[in-house]
């Protein structure tokens, strides 16, 4: 099968999308099937060889940040020709609502498409505006995957109609056979992520450590993950600094060794997350798993039987649900076999197969995927467009 | 004079166009109900007929089979009226016979078991996939067509008003655990 896939941001920035987009292409092209990857990238970042560069993102204020987003003349241009060389039998669009080359390609294709939402973001003031020329769009979609039950739900309510849910995909073998670090064992409690993002919720742990030490004096938290360090202990009394140690930023291959490394992993992300990948990554290495009880992180650990839930930014509830964990092995071994059994379930072997069944199902007596209105595909010029759309021209 | 001549003959040439626009968006979501409901179709019928397989290889017990036989002989012969009831009492009876994990076994163990059980598990994993995605295609065409421009200029000419495809199609819990 000749698959064709949108990815919306820039290719050099790592991102949840993009490694989705990454493993799924690389398990594709292991089955056998022909995988192009159209993505923004900068003209000089070396791409693997399965990705197209869209140009440049441009960073534009939108919906209150600076996103980094494709768009304009030379875009569509440069969406147009990748539809017409690739004839794919498939084309999958991630975040197709973003601004970006997703939503070019909606506009220019037809044909068999499939799109991941990623995000459930509360509806934006814009996309209101932009409502109808969305749905234009949109409805062009022939099936759409929301990433877990909360993205579809949002999905429903904020854009209208329905979606099949596919869990974002886990390499379990590489987390599982990890070898574990004997610098990183012994009463560790672990932490991934930027360290300066609230939202990731380091501060609410760091208000959870001193009594975590009080009960268990020997423990120490490691954080991987970028940011400023010195900020980050700030709250910290000063005698309590050493039991913090950040690693920094850190390769896949160490994080997979530092999960399973790990006494217990938490995740204190306080909002803002779809999915979870961290706690079926952590849960694939054999970690016990503490985390809030957001409505997509309950999800991941199947209401609260393969990892432990805490009330949301309660400090107080995740410093005793942590030292209950840790002065129980018995019970952190318990969460760690039904992690890794509930795991199986967000292996790329059975996601990639079920969005395979949907490319099946969507591809299925259908065309192949062209660019609309091709200005040489029949010879007629631009004007062609026109005149079918005023019902003047026959085929 | 003129120049108000020439603004109406805009606007009307702008309202053509438009009007223009929103049949061509209408006749390519009745395309794409087509296709989604083509492909619904095939889901159902490699559903039915993997399951009457099943019921006639002798590997079930002969209750079973006869329960599913029924339902799955039900399914592929029922008119359009009682194709919805007929495909959820074939999701039922796949429910009943499938109920425990030691069927899914005893099935795969036969010889050519293990193919007729992915067989089966790809079905009843893929009917509620098409099911959703031609449901999601007629909500957007209804949508458009209950539109106010759409109705007062009949933009959407002889077409018969798109239909949901309503039926109960939970697949059996041995099937669909995904962890296996």
């Amino acid at each position: 099968m000749r698959i064709g896939i949108v990815c919306p941001y820039s290719w050099d920035v790592p991102g949840g999308v993009q490694f989705h987009i990454r493993d799924l292409a690389e398990y594709f092209i292991r089955l056998g099937h022909e995988v192009s990857v159209l993505a923004p990238a900068d003209d000089d970042t070396p791409l693997p060889p399965y990705v197209v560069s869209a140009g440049r993102a441009v960073p534009v204020p939108y919906n209150g940040s600076v996103a980094r987003l494709n768009f304009g003349f030379l875009s569509a241009a440069r969406v147009r020709r990748w539809l017409h060389d690739g004839a794919f039998d498939v084309v999958h669009i991630h975040e197709p609502t973003s601004p970006s080359l997703g939503l070019l390609t909606c506009w220019a294709a037809r044909g068999p498409m499939v799109a991941t939402f990623h995000t459930s973001n509360p509806r934006s003031k814009a996309m209101i505006a932009a409502y109808s020329i969305l749905q234009a769009a949109l409805e062009k979609i022939s099936a759409r995957i929301a990433v877990s039950e909360y993205a579809r739900r949002t999905l429903v309510e904020h854009l209208g109609g329905d979606a099949v849910v596919i869990p974002n995909g886990v390499d379990v073998d590489f987390f599982a056979k990890a070898e574990p670090r004997p610098e990183w064992q012994g009463d560790t409690i672990g932490f991934i992520g930027r360290i300066d993002e609230p939202r990731k919720g380091l501060p609410v742990l760091m208000k959870a450590l001193p009594k975590i030490l009080a009960a268990r004096p020997q423990t120490r938290l490691l954080v991987a993950g970028r940011g400023d360090e010195k900020e980050a202990v700030a709250s910290l009394p000063a005698e309590l600094r050493s039991r913090v140690e950040f690693l920094g930023m850190i390769s896949d291959e160490d994080k997979a060794r530092f999960l399973r490394s790990l006494d217990l992993y938490i995740a204190p992300n306080t909002g803002g997350e779809s999915f979870g990948i961290i706690l079926v990554e952590a849960m694939s290495a054999g970690a016990p798993v503490l985390a809030s009880d957001l409505d997509a992180f309950a999800q991941v650990l199947d209401g609260g039987a393969a990892g432990e839930l805490f009330a949301n930014e309660d400090a107080d509830a995740l410093a005793e649900a942590a030292v209950r964990l840790l002065q129980d092995p018995a019970r952190r071994a318990e969460l760690c076999e039904r992690g890794s059994t509930h795991v199986r379930r967000f292996d790329w072997s059975t996601v990639g197969a079920d969005i395979l069944s949907v490319y099946e199902t969507v591809t299925a007596g259908s065309a192949a995927v062209a660019a609309e209105d091709t200005p040489d595909s029949d010879g007629y010029g631009w004007g062609s467009g026109l005149r079918a759309r005023l019902g003047l021209a026959r085929d | 004079m003129t120049a108000t001549l020439i603004w109406i003959l805009v606007a009307l040439v702008a309202i053509g166009l438009y009007l223009s626009w929103t049949a061509g968006r209408l006749d390519r979501l009745h395309a794409r109900i087509d296709a989604a409901r083509a492909a619904l179709d095939a889901q159902l019928l490699r559903r039915a007929s993997v399951a009457q397989e099943l019921a006639t290889s002798g590997v079930l017990d002969p209750a079973a089979s006869i329960v599913l036989y029924e339902a799955a002989h039900a399914a592929r012969q029922a008119e359009e009226e009682q194709r919805e009831v007929a495909e959820s009492e074939l999701s039922q009876a796949l429910r009943a016979v499938f109920a425990e994990r030691e069927q899914v076994e005893a099935v795969r163990a036969a010889p050519g078991g293990e193919e007729a059980a992915r067989e089966l598990t790809e079905a009843v994993r893929r009917v509620p996939m098409a099911r959703r995605f031609h449901n999601d295609a007629v909500g957007a065409a209804r949508r458009l067509r209950e539109h106010r421009k759409v109705r007062w200029f009949r933009l959407a000419g002889h077409a018969p008003f798109p239909m949901a495809f309503e039926m109960d199609d939970e697949p059996p819990a041995a099937l669909a655990d995904r962890a296996s």
